[in-house]
């Protein structure tokens, strides 16, 4: 249980600036996720952390302490990686007991530790074997495990799903979110997938080219996204784009495209006020959107064009052309349209989102 | 693959091939003949009626048996044994070490010593064997083992090291960076973790310095003179020819026993052999 | 003991070893050492000893290049040099193309594969001074089997002085030298031979090409860099050569066979004329050193195109 702190967290390789000026704090039992594409700088940071890369400059602290020049050994950190890192000529319970070994704790303090975290992740059977022997389930399992033993201050992990199979990894997700209520131990958590990023994190950091994008609750980062990044890279299928103009008619702006004429609600009036006659960004969730009916104001409705329509079983995507945009659609399982139709689709006023066009920041 | 006719597949394979292996193999399918065979069989002229090159109707052990009782053969056996494996010993300790350290670590010259090391070896021991044979003698290890033994590295380390550094970058980094943040210190991980895993490279790296020990020669007839300090390849040649004579007999004898050896352990690491051979080629 | 870290303290040599420069350094002390004492000091002396006058139990004084330009004018010497380059480049291209053909053949799968390929490697293990023994016997004059094999196939009628004809006997040398190498050239070649996706072969198929292009386009651009270092080791190895020509024929007849090698012994050891021996030595040494700076530009650009 521990506090990490990083402030002002800065990386350089030769040319590169992998991780810039980078602030965050990490709370005691907390588990947070270190999400973005490759290249953002997510895996640098993880990797300063645990003290496999030098810091270029800025600071560490784990529970107050200073740990940017402590080797790994003393950070009491542990660390799941991407391919299990499991020592091939040692059987399962000799990676799990090696670093209590390189410890010098005693042999019966090693097997109960041992035992105990064989327990909680189901791999008693499994002690005796090698490595070479088990699935990649199993491994990962052993990978947790040899985390566990430690009882470290903190818990890294590098994407340790990633190698796994899609229906293996939705399992581990979870059994990764027991795991963690169950030991209460912070921990840093590092993926590419959003969809992890969301169901795992207490708290979630999406990162691009080596910037903190935002830092908030999962719910946050989906209904308040900072800027066009956050808003594109959370929340799948991806949030529909359009390039709008705001206009005003009658003391009331409205945003208005091709095709496409929607009142600004008016939570969003005020802010919008200073972008009258220019372009703004507008983002609109495919969950937002369904099928207007007669109700639907048609300040809040437009006409399309459905390009591809994708049954999903739960619900159908509709891929629509409205003007000279592309938008994607969640609409009723039940809705029978045929591609070429012309369909009407309404928004939900309540889940609009605008983006200033140059900076990319949520107005 | 050669699709068609079977006589097509006779000829473009299997002769070519029984040719190779007639010819590669001939001269040591000689050196038994010859070992076995009563001097009078073996001094029949090329074109004398009874020549009968491919068998003997005689066999004979006297050729063995004067080679182990009436020369120094044992001896020389034994010192050869001896350097060659403290030698490779030596080899194989600073061989493995700095393959790891190029390998592994990012330090500054890494580049330049790793270059250094490749250089020399291609620096070869004649030479440098006229001057070596000065400094032998003034440090006063001549016609000792010690003078082998201390040069033999010299080749040997560079390979070795060549081939441990392609084996450490084939083991996963990450396998260093969990046992440091297991608790291991940087040498620990090194030793506990990555040695072990890098036996089979370490094998192999072994089995081919013990062969090149036993192939070396120059060395070791400039710097040992007294017929007890020799080894094989130098006693077999120079004590087995008295005058101009040659006595074919024990000196066949000679060669095919001071081959047993290398290949006896060839033969049970002849996997490991390979990899070393044909790894140091293509790292 | 601490129940959450068990004991963290370690010595100071450790703490010190946790720093990537100092392990590496220390790592790396053994091996420089061994280097500097018998490679870098010996190379040193040896250019002393090739610029002095001196011979076994005379240290002698500088001499300049006086004894380059004695052996220079020593058509010994000369014939030395030209006999090492012609053996170097003779044996290195019938090494080469056997070599080849050996990989080529052994690149298939047939019953007892693995038992071959371990012989076919015997010429290759075996002490080279014993083999060739066994060779200078199948060559001596009087009781050559080779001999006796061109006899009963009625190709001669005299015996052959395969080692006292100043040519043939260069011709025996550099055929041993052959046989010996092609199964090193044969079990590398064949090693890089299996890295190639045997995919790119069939695409090539597909694609139209016959065998003998689909070697020369696909097989062979990709076996270049492993061919290059091959050839690297094999020619520094055979311009260096001593034990062979020492045991077969050492040097003769009428010193018509020596090398850079046998003849720097010949006068370095046997005549005992340390500062020439050592001058002759050290002629390799440029040759060498271009051979080798033009392989590793070779490969470096094969690498990277």
């Amino acid at each position: 249980m521990a506090r990490v702190l990083l402030t002002r967290l800065n990386k350089k390789y030769d040319e590169t600036h992998a991780v810039k000026d980078v602030n965050l704090e990490i709370r005691d039992r907390e588990f947070v996720v270190l999400v973005g594409p490759s290249g953002c700088g997510k895996t640098t940071t993880l990797r300063m952390v645990a003290g496999l890369e030098e810091i270029t400059s800025g600071e560490i602290r784990i529970d107050e302490r200073v740990v940017n020049d402590l080797p790994p050994m003393d950070r009491d950190i542990a660390m799941v990686f991407q391919n299990y890192a499991l020592y091939p000529h040692m059987s399962v319970y000799d990676n799990m007991a090696f670093g209590l070994k390189m410890r010098k704790f005693a042999r019966d303090e090693i097997e109960k530790r041992v035992r105990q975290a064989a327990d909680i992740l189901g791999i008693q059977a499994l002690l005796a074997r090698r490595p070479r022997q088990l699935s990649g389930g199993q491994r990962q399992r052993v990978a947790l495990g040899r985390a566990i033993v430690r009882h470290p201050r903190v818990f890294l992990f590098d994407e340790p799903l990633s190698n796994l199979d899609a229906k293996l990894r939705v399992q581990m997700r979870v059994e990764l979110k027991r795991l963690h209520h169950r030991l209460e131990t912070t921990a840093i958590y590092v993926t590419h997938d959003q969809v992890e990023a969301m169901t795992l994190g207490d708290r979630v950091v999406v990162m691009k080219d080596g910037l903190v994008q935002q830092v908030g609750e999962p719910l946050e980062l989906y209904g308040l996204p900072a800027n066009l990044f956050v808003a594109s890279f959370i929340g799948s299928p991806a949030m529909n784009f359009a390039e709008v103009a705001v206009a005003e008619s009658h003391g009331v702006l409205w945003a208005e495209a091709a095709g496409l004429r929607i009142r600004i609600p008016p939570k969003k009036q005020a802010a919008l006020a200073r972008y009258a006659g220019q372009r703004v960004t507008l983002g609109v969730r495919p969950e937002a959107l369904r099928v207007a009916t007669g109700a639907d104001a048609a300040d809040h409705a437009f006409d399309s064009t459905v390009e591809v329509v994708e049954p999903l079983g739960n619900e159908i995507l509709l891929d629509v052309r409205a003007g000279a945009n592309l938008i994607v659609a969640r609409v009723d399982p039940a809705t029978r349209v045929k591609v070429q139709e012309r369909v009407r689709l309404a928004l939900d006023p309540e889940r609009l989102h605008f983006f200033d066009a140059k900076t990319e920041a949520a107005i | 693959m050669i699709e068609g006719a079977k006589w097509r597949k006779w000829l473009w394979f299997y002769l070519p091939l029984a040719m190779f292996i007639l010819g590669l193999l001939f001269p040591f399918y000689w050196m038994v003949v010859t070992t076995l065979r009563p001097d009078g069989e073996l001094y029949r002229p090329w074109n004398h009626a009874q020549y009968a090159p491919f068998w003997t109707s005689d066999p004979t052990l006297d050729h063995v048996k004067n080679l182990i009782q009436e020369t120094l053969f044992g001896v020389w056996m034994w010192n050869t044994m001896l350097i060659a494996l403290v030698a490779t010993l030596i080899s194989l300790l600073c061989g493995v070490i700095a393959g790891y350290a190029l390998a592994r670590l990012r330090f500054r010259y890494a580049g330049l010593l790793g270059t250094g090391i490749f250089i020399t070896y291609l620096v070869p021991q004649t030479l440098l064997f006229i001057p070596l044979a000065e400094i032998i003698r003034n440090y006063r290890i001549g016609d000792t083992p010690w003078a082998l033994i201390l040069t033999y590295p010299t080749f040997l380390i560079p390979f070795c090291t060549w081939l441990m550094m392609g084996y450490f970058k084939t083991i996963p980094k990450e396998l260093e960076e969990c046992a440091r943040i297991d608790g291991a210190t940087r040498w620990q991980a090194m030793l506990y973790i990555i040695f072990p895993i890098a036996v089979p490279g370490i094998l192999s790296a072994g089995i081919f310095a013990f062969t090149l020990s036993w192939n070396e020669f120059i060395y070791a007839l400039v710097f040992l003179s007294s017929p007890e300090q020799k080894t094989v390849p130098v006693g077999v040649v120079s004590e087995l020819i008295r005058g101009d004579v040659f006595y074919w007999g024990p000196l066949m004898a000679g060669a095919l026993l001071g081959s047993i050896p290398v290949a006896f352990v060839y033969s049970f690491f002849v996997e490991h052999y390979v990899a070393g051979m044909t790894g140091s080629v293509k790292g | 003991m601490n129940a959450s870290t068990g004991v963290a303290t370690r010595g100071p040599i450790s703490r010190m070893l946790e720093r990537e420069d100092a392990l590496a350094f220390w790592l790396l002390v053994p091996t420089l050492v061994l280097l500097t004492l018998f490679i870098a000091y010996p190379f040193v002396v040896g250019v002393w000893l090739s610029l002095s006058n001196a011979t076994v139990g005379e240290p002698g004084g500088f001499v300049g290049l006086k004894n380059f330009a004695k052996i220079w004018n020593d058509s010994i010497f000369r014939t030395a040099a030209l006999n090492t380059f012609v053996y170097t480049g003779v044996t290195t291209v019938f090494k080469l193309a056997l070599g080849l053909w050996l990989a080529v053949l052994l690149n298939r799968h047939f019953k007892g594969k693995a038992w071959i390929r371990a012989f076919i490697l015997l010429p290759f293990i075996i002490p080279t001074v014993l083999s060739t023994l066994a060779w200078k016997w199948m060559f001596d004059p009087t009781f050559s089997v080779l001999n006796w094999l061109f006899w009963k196939l009625s190709i001669i009628n005299t015996r052959i002085g395969w080692l006292s004809d100043p040519d043939l006997a260069m011709g025996c040398v550099i055929a041993v030298n052959v046989w010996r190498g092609v199964p090193f050239y044969a079990i590398s070649l064949l090693a890089g031979l299996q890295t190639i996706n045997p995919d790119l072969h069939e695409a090539a198929a597909i694609d139209g090409a016959n065998r003998w292009q689909r070697f020369w386009h696909v097989t062979w651009p990709l076996l270049l860099p492993v061919t290059m270092v091959v050839v690297l080791f094999s020619v520094i190895q055979t311009f260096a050569d001593f034990q062979l020509v020492y045991v077969l024929t050492g040097g003769g007849p009428a010193n018509a066979t020596h090398l850079f090698a046998t003849y720097a012994y010949q006068i370095g050891i046997g005549t005992g004329l340390l500062s020439e021996g050592a001058a002759i030595s050290l002629a390799m040494f440029p040759a060498l050193l271009l051979v080798v700076i033009f392989q590793l530009w070779y490969i470096r650009r094969v690498e990277n195109r």
